[in-house]
């Protein structure tokens, strides 16, 4: 990709769920990790919208913390439009934190119930310096209509709103700082699906306007379809494919994906016969050996239980399985 | 037509409180018919999980039912005391909660609590109690269920607790199934295992279901016919395929419309403006009437009743009535 936004290398995170070390000591046991995210790699194009799809667990909301820097990562580099985000210094990664936000999935808990909206949405503006003294006001107003709110809506509390209110007013504040980047972790997953509606459209316009680029995960393979340019698929923190378009749906690749895709009740009432599912997600604990899907999946061979399958180019992306190489 | 197994008339549901009483479900009124699966969609708080608490006489206080009437095979079952309730419940009409451990004790095994409920409600020895649960658990999926029949719920993954809460809800062979959103906390790989379970076993032992969800997709693939539920309200309810395929309410259809599919492509989803009123705030005449694009002056001061419709139908809205044809 030539001039990507965002580019992701290696990216892998651990935590330590070990016991205390007392118990450690007493039961012998040895320290214990968790592997949230392992050798993950993609980049982002400006203007695109990237979809991460996986099943709880498989290190979603990890890879968003790290990217926009909630979360500090093992291994591995997370380039913001070519520079090293491990590297820069403090002032200029404040410079760059101003460019990318994040919408998380309870926009309840993400806004300050003591807060005023109007305070909420102009806090960015002032904390960087985008906006002063009446301009901050006019900008907050002109925000809140841009989300669909309007400038009467800024003295009321968080709680005054609706789940879907309440997205918008997080949407209000990502915007306020100007960024060319959201990383939106399950935006309409609290929400019902006539107000999920106004919230995906209000996204993609926004976009199309300001030529934005998100990051956009969640578990619903049907709103990721919707939304993405391009769409990678999680299983047990790795990344297992990646496809252009509309493909990964009509044309999957990796046989998890193509399970998960066979999973999803289908509301176009075809009747068609589900080859039916198996198995449940292991503990990522002591995650299997080889490939990590390799006790569920339905054509795995020997070589699957014992080597972790490298990404093989696919005709729309690549995929992790080693029947494609 | 066959007798149905459950019919619920005109059933009101209130809350009184200090600022006035809020009244949740609004005349509601359905059947279920022998060996049926009826589901029950709407958006969050339109009523679905009251309307189930209702039928099985779990309604928690103050919610009251003020009017109406809920028959079991005929009988009222609605104002029954709560030992004669307690009968019913899991003999007569089994339960799947969306988090399997409202079912579930913490601190029995999973074969005291099966062999328990299969000795209250039918006269079986031990033995042969703990041979039906084992051969239950079998049948749901739980490998070697023999020996972990004997672990407790927390020794299970979330899937498998739903599991065992679908042979608790089955193990004394009840006429029906309440299932509120039983797959909900469910991942999809493992929620679509859980929906065909649900509808295999209930179908061989006979059982009705009615099945709580605001999953369209789920309804689409597992129930007979569906019932929509707006405002404590049935906007529409008829045979699964046809209300999917050709809504008839508008609420309905903005409905369809907005739920992105695997199938569809579109630039925009439909978009119902707002979103469902609170119950202190539920507007005059339709339910939906501030939010719909095909409202008319009726609509704000008349509540459309339900209107019969051809193949099995019936749409509670005033486009459809004989009168607005006629003039026009
Ligand atoms: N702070 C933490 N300490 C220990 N384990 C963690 C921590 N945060 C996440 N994990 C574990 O890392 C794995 C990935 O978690 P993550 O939250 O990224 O998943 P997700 O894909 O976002 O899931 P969901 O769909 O449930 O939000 C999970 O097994 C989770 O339990
Ligand atoms: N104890 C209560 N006091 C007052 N109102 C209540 C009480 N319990 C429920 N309600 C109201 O009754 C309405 C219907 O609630 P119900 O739980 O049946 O909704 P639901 O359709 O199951 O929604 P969900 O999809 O969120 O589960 C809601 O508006 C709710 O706020
Ligand atoms: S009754 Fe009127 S307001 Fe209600 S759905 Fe029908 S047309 Fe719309
Ligand atoms: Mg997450
Ligand atoms: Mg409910």
């Amino acid at each position: 990709m030539a001039d990507p936004l965002i580019e992701v290398r290696g990216l892998g995170r651990r935590f330590d769920v070990s016991k205390p070390w007392l118990n450690r000591v007493l039961e012998r046991e040895e320290r214990q990790y968790l592997t949230a995210t392992a050798d993950v790699n993609f980049s982002i194009a400006r203007g695109e919208t990237f979809a991460l799809v996986g099943e709880s667990g498989s290190g979603k909301s990890t890879i968003a913390k790290m990217i926009v820097g909630l979360l500090p990562p093992s291994e591995g580099q997370i380039l913001f439009d070519g520079q090293d985000m491990g590297k820069v210094g403090t002032s200029e990664l404040r410079a760059l934190r101003r460019r990318f936000q994040m919408i998380f999935q309870d926009p309840f808990a993400s806004l300050n119930p003591r807060w005023r909206v109007g305070d909420i949405v102009s806090e960015p503006l002032r904390t960087f310096g985008l906006a002063k003294g009446a301009e901050v006001t006019r900008e907050m107003e002109r925000l809140l209509d841009t989300v669909g709110l309007s400038a009467r809506d800024a003295e009321k509390f968080p709680h005054e709103f609706s789940g879907g209110q309440r997205q918008r007013i997080a949407i209000a504040r990502a915007l306020s700082a100007k960024p060319e980047f959201i990383v939106c972790d399950e935006p309409t997953s609290a929400l019902d699906v006539s107000v999920q509606a106004q919230i995906l459209n209000l996204m993609r316009d926004l976009q199309d306007e300001m030529g934005l680029t998100y990051l956009f995960i969640s578990h619903d393979l049907s709103v990721v379809r919707h939304m993405a340019t391009r769409t990678g698929v999680l299983y047990l923190g790795r990344l297992v494919e990646v496809s252009e378009g509309k493909s990964l749906f009509r044309d999957p690749q990796h046989p998890y994906t193509k399970m998960l895709l066979d999973a999803v009740p289908d509301l176009a009432l075809s009747g068609r016969r589900r080859t039916p599912v198996t198995g449940e997600i292991p503990n990522p604990i002591n995650p299997p050996s080889g490939c990590p899907f390799h006790p569920r999946c339905p054509v795995a061979i020997d070589k699957c239980k014992t080597d972790v399958p490298p990404s093989f180019q696919t005709p729309n992306g690549s995929a992790a399985c080693h029947l494609l190489g | 037509m066959t007798e149905p197994l459950l019919s619920v008339r005109d059933l009101v549901i209130e809350f009184p409180t200090r600022r006035g009483v809020l009244r949740a479900i609004d005349g509601v009124s359905f059947d279920i018919a022998p060996g049926e699966v009826l589901g029950m969609v709407g958006e969050s708080g339109a009523g679905k999980s009251l309307t189930g608490a209702a039928i099985i006489g779990l309604l928690e206080p103050p919610g009251r039912i003020v009017s109406g009437e809920i028959k079991l095979k005929g009988e009222r079952i609605d104002h029954l005391s709560p030992a004669a309730m307690r009968k019913i419940r899991g003999r007569r009409i089994g339960m799947v909660f969306q988090d399997p451990l409202t079912s579930l004790n913490p601190l029995y095994t999973v074969a005291k609590q099966l062999i328990e409920t299969i000795r209250t409600h039918m006269n079986v020895s031990d033995a042969e109690a703990r041979k039906r649960a084992v051969a239950l658990l079998d049948r749901v999926g739980i490998p070697a269920a023999d020996r972990r029949i004997d672990d407790y719920p927390h020794q299970f993954s979330g899937g498998m607790r739903q599991r065992v809460v679908i042979a608790l809800a089955l193990c004394a062979e009840p006429e029906l199934v309440i299932a509120d959103e039983p797959t909900t906390a469910l991942d999809v790989s493992v929620q679509s295992q859980i929906i065909d379970l649900l509808k295999e076993i209930c179908a061989e032992k006979g059982a009705s279901v009615m099945l709580i969800t605001h999953d369209m997709g789920v309804i689409a693939e597992t129930a007979d016919r569906v019932a929509v539920l707006y405002s404590g309200r049935i906007a529409e309810v008829g045979p699964v395929a046809s209300v999917i395929s050709e809504a008839e309410h508008p609420y309905t259809r903005g409905l369809m419309g907005s739920i992105p599919t695997l199938t569809h492509d579109s630039d925009r989803l439909v978009q119902i403006p707002g979103s469902m009123p609170r119950l202190n705030a539920i507007p005059p005449g339709c339910a939906f009437n501030p939010r719909c694009t095909q409202a008319f002056d009726r609509c704000r001061v008349e509540r459309p009743f339900p209107i019969d419709r051809p193949g099995d139908r019936r749409v509670a809205c005033w486009l459809y009535d004989e009168q607005e044809a006629t003039h026009g």
